[in-house]
């Protein structure tokens, strides 16, 4: 605060006229009117509209599952902090979230959780697949309980590769896939995912014969056929 | 002084002498129980019969003082099945003995040593999930790591990779629903807290029975994470395919720590010499990993506490950037740093020297100011007192039942540190302590994290003033190793390190090869996460994600 200026109430002016000064007040000269021009009015389309807001304000799962969730927390926290870029608020329902980060390895337990998860998330929603384990199983893409990529199970829009990507390559597929919900592009849609199904829907064979015993008719379940994996 | 030990129980030391174990005392001590002894690069190998274990194992353990069960590792040759117990003392780790039991191929089953180590449940149950050996008299034999409904035992020989799977996603039962006193007894009430939680550090499900607001039952249920570690390491070269693999067990930075755990027992197995000068520079990276792992925990146990994502966890994430930076200089990467090579490190200190050392230096000026105020904040503050003083508490009798190691057992007041008690890179020649505190609650356990930062920057410290004055035409970062190694036929060694969360061991076998004919790893948080019941029942759940906070678990090292 500075201490020399006049106090308003000094000088014989209308609270108004002060404000006003001696044109209008310079702190509607932002560069949005000036885009704008003289006009008070915003001719634009509602879905444009409705574009630009949701990619300006989004709102994370705080969704954490390997390497890479720990390079997720620094690009969250100090020094990086995603929250510049207007979506920097993790949420911990995914109630609450318009995108899942997907930050590591993938294994075959944790598939049909996840797929829930996404499945929680209100619309519309928006994917970002962190790590190359989420575009191929990266390093652990041999193993044998590994999903070869979160494209098998649910749709992505924006990879990010690296083992671990670093905080700005994060922060560089966000703004990424904020251009492009502010463009309006669509997401992608996911070539023969697995789906979660009930286990009495499954093609009868030898394995489903197996586990009849083991599981209801109306579990939910998800069958891997890692021959059809890429 | 403060690198001698306590002195030791005289009573339980059969075959203790001044120059290591005499195996044949303790032969002597199982009679007729020991088949054949087998060789082992760090101990001998007891071999007995599959029906003896909870015998042999329990006159070692009550006659012998062999109290630590380090590891069980399972493994299937062409003619038998083995599961070998690496036992070992909490007063000196180096006296160690493998106790060898094979089973038949056509229906692999041993006795269980659950009911003589606590810890081995878990491991056993490990055992039967990847490789399939049923252990009789085993407590609660399922799947641990693979989803309930899977075919096959990964690990075993004739196990077919590409065999579709059905993985089920269901309601889990309440185990206690039916145990009701009377009709008017209140219900218990199931709640999951995870896989996806914002307190479980990752993918952990903890099945937990309420009553009211206390835990009556808690399961943890792990495997989220399981992404075939062993096999990735089996399939690898020693020389150059596994040294990545460490960096992602514990991934919290804790890189240079995992690394050493394989090039350990890797140099050890093929007989390498590690220049002194690697030796600093691997002392030095590895402390500040500890600093920047212990860091995190500090930063997550505090928003696990408060709730509070704004300042406590800003402050951790504040330093780890430093720390991170540091190594970053010195290996070219913030988190998977693959530095290590067998026999040495990758390169140099960065250059300009000077420059490099002042960042250091700066750093370890800045930290006690740093710890201070965290101090200050955090365990100075009323509330994180009432949190964790006296919550989830752990005695060192349970410490040792369940094989604790790390932060966790030095929480408790055991005084166990590999660094000190089997002494591996520059650590006995620097000066140093091993920090104890004799709470066994959740509140001596962060202190023990904060102090041990304290400990590593005086080891960076003197690190950096030996490289400093490092002659010149010495600095040599790698010593001679041959382009592809083959280390002999049927050598088996299990070494470990101290790793940011304790006991980080591994067990290869070779065969000839140049990839590892088993390779077995010895999770710390595996073991430390088995005492999650033991500290939560009946608490508060509040207190049991506290106690979660303050075990400081990484699921990319619990499930490898």
């Amino acid at each position: 605060m500075s201490s020399d200026q006049t106090p308003p109430a000094a000088r014989d002016v209308s609270t108004q006229e002060a404000r006003m000064g001696d044109g209008a007040d310079d702190r509607f000269n932002s560069t949005l009117r000036e885009a704008f021009g003289s006009t008070p009015f915003i001719l634009t389309k509602f879905d444009k509209f409705m574009n630009w807001v949701r990619g300006s304000s989004m709102f994370m799962l705080q969704f954490g599952i390997a390497c890479c969730s720990i390079e997720m927390i620094h690009t969250y926290a100090i020094k990086h902090d995603l929250d510049r870029f207007g979506s920097g608020v993790p949420r911990a329902s995914p109630r609450q979230a318009d995108v899942i980060i997907v930050p590591g390895t993938i294994v075959s337990k944790f598939a049909p959780r996840m797929k829930r998860v996404y499945d929680q998330m209100p619309e519309p929603k928006f994917v970002v697949s962190m790590g190359s384990c989420t575009i191929s199983g990266g390093p652990f893409q041999e193993g044998y309980n590994v999903i070869k990529g979160a494209e098998e199970v649910i749709p992505v829009d924006i990879h990010v590769p690296g083992c671990p990507p670093r905080p700005e390559a994060l922060i560089y597929g966000v703004a990424k896939l904020q251009e492009r919900i502010a463009e309006g592009e669509s997401s992608p849609v996911t070539v023969k995912p697995y789906e979660l199904e009930q286990f009495g829907d499954l093609e009868q064979d030898e394995l489903v014969d197996k586990l009849a015993s083991e599981i209801n008719e109306d579990d939910l379940v998800m069958r891997y056929n890692w021959n059809d994996s890429p | 002084m403060s690198l001698e030990k306590p002195s030791r129980d005289t009573a339980l030391d059969v075959g203790v002498t001044e120059d290591g174990l005499d195996y044949d005392a303790l032969a002597d001590l199982l009679g007729g129980h020991v088949l054949d002894r087998e060789e082992h690069l760090n101990a001998e190998g007891f071999v007995i019969r599959p029906d003896e274990v909870q015998e042999v194992l329990s006159t070692l353990k009550e006659e012998a003082g062999f109290d630590h069960c380090a590891c069980v590792t399972a493994q299937e040759y062409d003619d038998r099945y083995e599961s070998i117990y690496h036992l070992r003392k909490y007063n000196d780790p180096t006296q160690e003995l493998s106790i060898v039991v094979p089973s038949p191929k056509d229906d692999p089953h041993n006795e269980s040593a659950a009911r003589v180590y606590d810890t081995a449940d878990w491991h056993e149950r490990e055992a039967y999930d990847l490789v399939g050996i049923d252990y009789d008299d085993h407590p609660d034999l399922r799947r641990i790591l693979l989803p309930e409904t899977w075919q096959g035992h990964p690990l075993s020989q004739d196990y077919n990779q590409d065999q579709p799977q059905i993985v089920s996603l269901r309601e889990h039962a309440n185990p206690l629903e039916d145990d009701k006193r009377s009709e008017d007894d209140p219900d218990t009430m199931f709640v999951n807290i995870g896989p996806h939680h914002p307190a479980t550090h990752g993918v952990l499900h903890v099945e937990t029975v309420l009553d009211g607001e206390q835990i009556a039952d808690l399961e943890p249920d792990i495997g989220y994470l399981h992404r075939c570690e062993e096999q990735m390491c089996q399939q690898g070269t020693y020389r150059h395919q596994i040294m990545p693999y460490p960096d992602r067990w514990d991934y919290i930075s804790a890189g240079i720590l995992n690394e050493w755990a394989y090039a350990r027992a890797a140099e050890d197995l093929a007989d390498i010499e590690v220049p002194e000068y690697a030796q600093v520079i691997r002392t030095m990276a590895a402390e500040m990993c500890r600093i920047a792992s212990h860091e995190l925990a500090l930063a997550t146990f505090a928003l696990d506490v408060f709730g509070d994502f704004t300042a406590v966890f800003q402050y951790g994430i504040r330093d780890r950037e430093i720390v991170q930076n540091l190594l970053e200089d010195l290996t070219g990467q913030r988190l998977m740093f693959n530095y290590l090579r067998l026999g040495g490190v990758a390169w140099d200190l960065p250059e300009p020297r000077e420059e490099y050392f002042e960042k250091i230096r700066d750093f370890l000026d800045d930290l006690p100011h740093k710890l201070e105020e965290i101090h200050d904040l955090v365990t100075g503050n009323e509330i994180f007192q009432m949190r964790c003083v006296d919550t989830g508490v752990l005695s060192p009798e349970q410490v040792k039942q369940y094989g604790a190691t790390g932060p966790v057992a030095r929480g408790s007041g055991v005084d166990y540190d590999i660094r000190r008690d089997d002494p591996y890179g520059y650590y006995d020649e620097l000066d140093w302590n091993v920090v104890t505190e004799q709470g066994g609650d959740n509140f001596s356990r962060v202190l023990v994290r904060l102090r041990e930062v304290e400990e590593s920057a005086r080891i960076i410290e003197q690190c950096v003033d030996l490289l400093e004055q490092w002659p010149e035409d010495d600095r040599e970062i790698q010593a001679n190793v041959p382009r592809t190694l083959r280390p002999d036929p049927d050598k088996e060694i299990y070494r470990s390190v101290e790793g940011a969360k304790g006991e980080l061991g591994i067990y290869i076998r070779s065969d000839g090869t140049d990839k590892p004919a088993r390779f077995k790893i010895r999770s710390p948080c595996f073991s430390n996460l088995q005492t999650l019941p033991e500290m939560s029942q009946g608490e508060y759940i509040p207190d049991m994600i506290a106690s979660l906070g303050s075990l400081d678990i990484v699921l990319g090292e619990v499930d490898r």
